[in-house]
């Protein structure tokens, strides 16, 4: 079966890129990452600030049943050019992996469909290899169960 | 027993992946894992005997409370780490599709 996301880490660099393609036409695929209330869905995160422009910045937080606070990520927008390209700095509060580069490629395949490459730089190739054994950010996932409900809703 | 088998069905699971990521930040007894979870209690206690079993958990009695350590060891002999991160990023995207799927625009 071909598989959806693809997932490329060399050994010894401190990149990964990922590669999806979408059954979504290209502005809905850019627009969960562009509404801040769509971007707190499909990530499982409060999304305390998003400013979808150059210049703009966000942050983003989880908090588990008792207000705990699990996840705290912040970074600031370099570069959004709508339906074509976003290019970030993303930074976990608390966590041990530094902060990362990320570069997303946004492009149209037609026929509803529509193509995604993250360019993800980090600040070694260790930092890299820690991410890619820990999987992503923690508390990301915590939320999956409350993303879960959300989706199950619009169903 | 397929040890390499039995380690794939556990980072199968996405609860179970979660657990494991959750550890991996610190060690936690099951009660702290199983506050991060909707779940039932019994249901998490059933995912920990898993991962335990195929030594990717690793129980430690603390006085009189057991602690869940992530098994480094094991972990990196989990072939394909990137399997396990390529899926998580596979569920993230599949949700982000199902979400903008169901998307009607604000008039």
């Amino acid at each position: 079966m071909e598989m959806k996301t693809k997932v490329l880490a060399e050994e010894g660099k401190q990149e990964i890129l990922i590669n999806r393609e979408f059954d979504l036409p290209l502005e809905l695929l850019f627009k969960a990452y562009e509404d801040p209330e769509l971007v707190e869905q499909w990530m499982g995160t409060k999304v305390l600030s998003l400013e979808s422009k150059q210049n703009g910045s966000y942050q983003f937080q989880t908090s588990d049943a008792n207000g705990n606070v699990m996840f705290k990520a912040r970074g600031v927008i370099h570069t959004f050019i709508p339906n074509q390209k976003i290019i970030k700095t993303f930074e976990m509060e608390n966590a041990p992996v530094g902060i990362q580069l990320e570069i997303y490629a946004f492009e149209s395949l037609g026929e509803g469909k529509s193509k995604l490459q993250m360019h993800v730089l980090y600040e070694s190739v260790a930092l890299r290899d820690q991410v890619v054994k820990y999987g992503m950010a923690p508390g990301i996932n915590m939320a999956h169960n409350r993303l879960e409900e959300v989706v199950g809703k619009l169903k | 027993m397929n040890l390499r088998r039995d380690v794939f069905q556990a980072i199968a699971d996405p609860t179970r992946r979660a657990i494991l990521v959750l550890v991996a930040s610190q060690s936690m007894t099951a009660g702290a894992i199983a506050a991060n979870f909707d779940t039932a209690r019994p249901t998490v206690s059933k995912h920990l005997q898993i991962l335990t079993e195929c030594e990717l958990l690793k129980p430690e009695q603390n006085g009189r409370e057991i602690h869940y350590h992530i098994n480094a060891i094991k972990m990196k002999e989990v072939a394909d780490f990137i399997e396990l991160f390529r899926q998580m990023w596979d569920e993230r995207f599949n949700k982000l599709e199902a979400i903008m799927k169901n998307y009607k625009p604000k008039k």
